[in-house]
């Protein structure tokens, strides 16, 4: 009875590993960097992607009139021209990691969804961060 | 075989860990309130003292969970399968309080409430799982078939915590990877925060520690009243 239970287990832990550490994985790309679209543009003709990189220092050009986002994602290969309409998330900085939703359109890729990745290290500022500090900071911006 | 003890109020241990849970728990959030904002997002990262400990109790429930249906395979009494839906139990109200947690940090960190990353996806087929346990165990009338797919689910299910915990680094996601990371030992994080957060994951602990053992009496008394 026992070794009939252990004999099921391990045929259906051993398959989740295989699914898992097997070809799972590949279709489990989250993002695509920009070498790699560039690489293989053909099998994502006509389809929404997800590029991933960092917003390349000093190319962000934000119209605040029309909403108009423009920056290039670099991978530190290959750089791509973005655009996106719509106000940038308040963690949107020059060298953040950043993941646009949407597709190409004549060399230019269209963002329809912008999405900050933020890092797993948590500093303190150096200062002026005690609550009355930072209280004073948010009075004096208005 | 022995007569398993069938006590009808909670223990002293019980007590003690329900007891110091609720009183450290203010405590706790004295000091994440208290502690400092992260540089980049400011008074948003105190998410981060009900989001993670909320994640921790879920994993760590979850392989009570496991643990328990395996002694109870093994074994055949019904006390380790009390433990171990209770523990399914309290694991699914945590790991709850982590989805929702990490939506509401997510909406004004990433930009989105949700987003099919692996991190998101893998600990929503971790919650959908341990929904599928409950399911079962009212599906099935047979109290002692019931405890037996119930274990096995209990088991199988476990498999999707070392996987989430994993997510980040084994998949390009969105989600950062772990701040204290325990398969290189790297902390991530300035010292006001990591205490803040190590007091709140120990507080949280003995509040599950507590719910686990008065939720198995309280099982175990339903259990009772079913008999008789």
């Amino acid at each position: 009875m026992r070794a009939k239970y252990l004999i099921g287990l391990v045929v259906i832990l051993g398959s989740l590993a295989y699914l898992i550490f097997g070809g799972l994985g590949q279709n489990l790309v989250y993002f695509l960097t920009p070498s790699e679209y560039l690489q293989d543009q053909g099998r994502y003709q006509n389809r929404p992607v997800r590029l991933g990189g960092l917003v390349k220092e000093g190319t962000v050009r934000y119209d605040k009139d029309n909403l108009e986002l423009r920056f290039i994602l670099t991978d530190g290969v290959a750089e791509v021209p973005v655009v996106h309409r719509g106000t940038p998330p308040g963690m949107f900085k020059e060298g953040q990691g950043v993941v646009v939703e949407g597709r190409f359109q004549e060399g230019v890729f269209h963002g329809t969804n912008l999405l900050v990745k933020h890092s797993e290290t948590y500093q303190a500022p150096k200062e002026g961060w005690t609550p009355e500090e930072v209280r004073k900071l948010i009075e004096e911006a208005k | 075989m022995l007569k398993l003890a069938q006590p009808d109020r909670p223990d002293i241990l019980t007590r003690v860990f329900l007891g110091l849970g609720l009183l450290l728990l203010p405590v706790g959030f004295y000091l994440a309130l208290s502690a400092p904002p992260d540089v980049n997002q400011g008074y948003l990262a105190r998410i981060m003292y009900l989001h993670v400990p909320g994640a921790w109790l879920g994993y760590l429930a979850f392989f009570v969970t496991f643990l328990y249906s395996l002694l109870y395979l093994f074994r055949q009494d019904p006390r380790y399968d009390r433990v171990a839906s209770s523990s399914a139990e309290i694991g699914l109200v945590f790991m709850g309080l982590a989805l929702v947690t990490g939506m509401l940090w997510a909406r004004p960190t990433w930009g989105v409430y949700w987003t099919w990353e692996p991190r998101l996806t893998t600990t929503a087929i971790l919650f959908a799982v341990y929904v599928g346990y409950f399911l079962l165990r009212g599906a099935i009338e047979d109290p002692e078939l019931r405890r037996k797919a119930a274990a096995a689910v209990g088991i199988l299910g476990f498999i999707n915590v070392p996987i989430s915990y994993m997510s980040v680094k084994w998949w390009r996601s969105l989600h950062q990877t772990q701040s204290i990371d325990l398969t290189t030992g790297k902390i991530h994080m300035d010292p006001a925060m990591l205490q803040a957060l190590l007091f709140n994951l120990f507080v949280f602990t003995l509040l599950y520690l507590g719910f686990v053992r008065f939720r198995s009496l309280l099982a175990a008394l339903e259990a009772r009243k079913e008999e008789a």
